[in-house]
């Protein structure tokens, strides 16, 4: 099961590579950024902002409640937004140095 | 192969049926256990039949390891949920739902939103470079045989951390729920699990998970079903309900105290759904969740998922999968939690287990038509059931976790060189998987009675020092070599192990004592005490480490208390009433509430004699000297600090030589180990 060597520098040189991980990098820590930040007001919230947290806005069901499930919709949307670009853009931009991999640098 | 698995088989059912004949008292009635053992007998009998399957087809080291990457994405996200979803979450977020409310469900939200870190920066790159464990990703571009012997320690202490926890809670809950002695669970679940992981390796673990989540997740959607219909399904109404609940506001007024006394039954259902009922301080709760968010993408069970999959995109796909299952079974959990609070009643549920494990097993039962009925007793077998399955799926992926790190990291990378033949390594592979499980019964037999749950916070702090440092910074930062990898994952380890062992978690017995003396003898009769002004404390350092001052928040003015006549006491008057009464009916309250002094009597009284003439805790402490009950605020700052000192301190060329081939193979996924034919 001997794997083709490959000029792995070439290929990290590439203008393709390159455009494939700016654009990953500002994507994937940015969602990573918004996220940890989002979650991390739930605790933060619950602890220094209990007032706001207890105003009922829909029957008994108070702001705290449907911040605490806005929790589970941010986590879900931001996976389905990385999903979604992750098939479309990075896959397609990934397949297309694998295809010319072998020709790189040599 | 084949001959031994059935021999194993065998066993397993004498064993069982020698567990049902011990079997002494549980939440199930004698005369329904019958029904127990007949749902635990099919769940056990599909098991086994995937497993007999599952072994024929698992022959070398990427079958055993990996089930020949032959893992769809969606599968692996069910067996993601199956691994993840252990106990405590099933039993112990619902149950802390129904005691406190809605910190509760604060509580659930961070076990959900770790898969993003796992989603965006590990669950690809790791399946495109590494090949069976931890150890293989991080030796990558650094020394094999140093980095594999780090990360294996590292894995072989997250997973026997995690084990125990698993295994004693497990024993405990069967205990509770049929009365099966608690050895006997303990060994009946390691044998099962060892039969699987043994003979069917990963694939039989993959199918046992999904097997398992799929019952939990149908279990609780039935049970939300009949908890939320009368209510049309509306949230205000179905909440209404709730908090207009005289059980659960008798619970909120126990837990507030005096507090309560100028609140109307009204306010106190409310809150019910507000913050504050059971975490109290948020910088506590700060560290947890770095823990929690950064420590299972570090967890080596985790990681070893996204081997089975044939490649990155599908990866991918069983993080999704696994984060809507994972996400929808809490959102769940909040009306398991609520409905067990306003169907049972909180201080039911406290009474069969403190930690208010018995919650949604005691829904299920109410539910089904209450403890006499044929049908409730059915739901509360397969609750029951279920939660035995959970405990055994997760014990199985642990184990594997830990005997992938001892045979394919140590003995074949380490004392081996990578020399050893595909057969050597699947012996290897099962003769550690046997170890670890013996490992694993024995721990949990020896922890019986201690108490393990800070375990599971404990092996999330680890992982989140000192395995995700190491993997992330190898993964994307060109300067991490092997000096930063070992410094990072041992000071991460240590430091997040050692604030354990100097925090509240531990038992002081000076405080214990106290407590029970207070029990047994009583408190005096205490004056009226003015309100006190909150006080500020002496800096961020105070509120961690026991130096100087914290800050106090306010107290409400007290009113004056009588004495509170003590357990020693109280016995003798309820003895002297009992002998009074003549009423059958007045006697047999007395009884029980004899019987309920007693415990406690009893409990209090065994501290004494236990910690008699101790001053301090097993460190030598008379009161914690770390002030949270999670390391991660400190130990995690530390790990990546270690990873990065360490790397700039080592000189280490070959690190830096395969930055753009680990760098390049990790985003493209060009020579990602491929999946073999089937």
């Amino acid at each position: 099961m001997s794997k083709p060597s490959m000029n792995w520098a070439a290929i990290d040189a590439d203008p393709r590579f390159q455009a494939l991980h700016r654009k990953k990098a500002v994507f994937l820590w940015g969602l990573m950024f918004i996220s940890t930040v989002y979650y991390f007001l739930l605790p933060i919230g619950a602890a220094y902002f209990q007032d706001l947290f207890k105003i009922k806005v829909w029957g008994v069901v108070n702001v705290g409640i449907l911040f605490a499930l806005s929790e589970f919709i941010v986590a879900w949307t931001i996976a389905f937004i990385y999903s979604k670009k992750a098939n479309a853009q990075f896959d397609a931009m990934a397949q297309e140095i694998i295809n010319d991999a072998h020709k790189m640098g040599a | 192969m084949t001959k031994t698995f059935n021999k194993f088989a065998l066993s397993i059912a004498t064993l069982l049926a020698s567990g049902s004949a011990l079997a002494a008292t549980g939440a199930v009635a004698d005369e329904f256990k019958w029904m127990t053992f007949a749902v635990f007998g099919t769940i056990i009998a599909l098991t086994m039949a995937v497993t007999y399957w599952a072994a024929k087809q698992t022959h070398t080291t990427s079958e055993f390891y990996a089930a020949g990457r032959s893992v769809s994405g969606i599968q692996n996200g069910w067996a993601i949920a199956g691994d993840y979803l252990s106990a405590a979450s099933f039993l112990g977020i619902a149950g802390l739902i129904s005691l406190y409310g809605y910190d509760g469900f604060m509580y659930s939200v961070g076990w959900l939103v770790a898969y993003i870190t796992v989603l965006l920066v590990i669950a690809e790159p790791c399946r495109n470079i590494g090949k069976y464990t931890m150890g293989d990703i991080l030796a990558f571009r650094n020394e094999p045989k140093k980095v594999k012997t780090v990360a294996a320690l590292s894995t072989i202490t997250v997973s026997t951390f995690y084990l125990t926890a698993q295994m004693v809670g497990g024993g405990v809950l069967i205990k509770t729920l049929i009365g099966i002695d608690y050895e006997i669970s303990i060994i009946g679940v390691g044998i099962l699990m060892l039969v699987y992981v043994v003979f069917g390796g990963m694939k039989a673990t993959t199918w046992v998970q999904i097997i398992k989540a799929g019952l939990l997740v149908c279990a609780s959607i039935l049970l939300v079903f009949f908890v939320w219909l009368p209510y049309g399904f509306s949230l205000p109404d179905y909440l209404q309900a709730v908090v207009g609940d005289s059980k659960v506001q008798a619970q909120v007024a126990k837990l507030l105290g005096d507090k309560a006394t100028t609140m109307t039954a009204a306010e106190l259902g409310q809150r019910f759904l507000e913050p504050g009922l059971f975490l109290k301080s948020p910088i506590d709760q700060i560290s947890l969740g770095m823990a929690l968010v950064l420590g299972t993408a570090g967890m080596p069970h985790i990681l070893m998922r996204f081997f089975t999959v044939p490649t990155a995109k599908a990866a991918r796909l069983s993080v999704i999968w696994a984060m809507g299952i994972i996400g929808g079974f809490y959102v769940l959990t909040l009306f398991l939690g609520t409905g067990a609070a306003m169907l049972v009643g909180p201080a039911k549920i406290a009474a069969v287990d403190a930690g208010g494990n018995m919650a949604g097993p005691l829904l299920a039962q109410y539910l089904g038509g209450g403890a006499d009925s044929m049908l409730g007793n059915f739901f509360l077998a397969f609750v029951a059931a279920v939660a035995f399955a959970t405990i055994v799926a997760v014990v199985a992926g642990l184990v594997l976790a830990a005997a992938s790190a001892m045979a394919h990291d140590i003995y074949v990378g380490v004392i081996r060189g990578d020399h050893a033949t595909p057969q050597e390594q699947v012996i290897a592979a099962r003769i550690s998987s046997v170890i670890v499980g013996i490992l694993a019964i024995t721990v949990g037999i020896l922890a019986k009675g201690q108490n393990v749950a800070h375990l599971v916070a404990l092996a999330f702090a680890v992982a989140a020092s000192s395995n995700l440092p190491a993997v992330l910074l190898t993964l994307y930062w060109k300067k991490c070599n092997t000096g930063g990898i070992i410094a990072g994952m041992l000071v991460g380890a240590i430091t997040a192990i050692a604030l354990v062992m100097i925090s509240p978690n531990m038992t002081y017995p000076q405080a214990v004592l106290k407590a029970a003396h207070k029990v047994v003898d009583g408190e005096p009769a205490a004056e009226a005490k003015p309100a006190v002004e909150a006080k500020a404390g002496e800096g961020f350092t105070c509120e961690l480490f026991a130096t100087c001052k914290k800050a106090e928040p306010a107290k409400a003015a007290e009113a004056a208390k009588p004495a509170k006549p003590g357990t020693k006491e109280k016995l003798v008057t309820l003895q002297a009433k009992l002998d009074a009464a003549t009423d059958e009916a007045e006697k047999k309250i007395l009884q029980a509430d004899l019987e309920k002094v007693k415990k406690a009597h009893d409990k209090a009284e065994g501290d004494l004699k236990k910690f008699e003439g101790q001053t301090t805790s097993m460190m030598g402490l008379e009161k914690p000297f770390f002030l949270l009950k999670n390391p991660g605020l400190i130990s995690i700052p530390l790990g990546f600090l270690a990873v990065i000192l360490g790397s700039l301190m080592y000189r280490d060329q070959r690190a830096e030589d395969m930055w753009d081939e680990l760098y390049v193979r990790q985003n493209t996924g060009i020579h990602a180990e491929a999946a073999s034919a089937h």
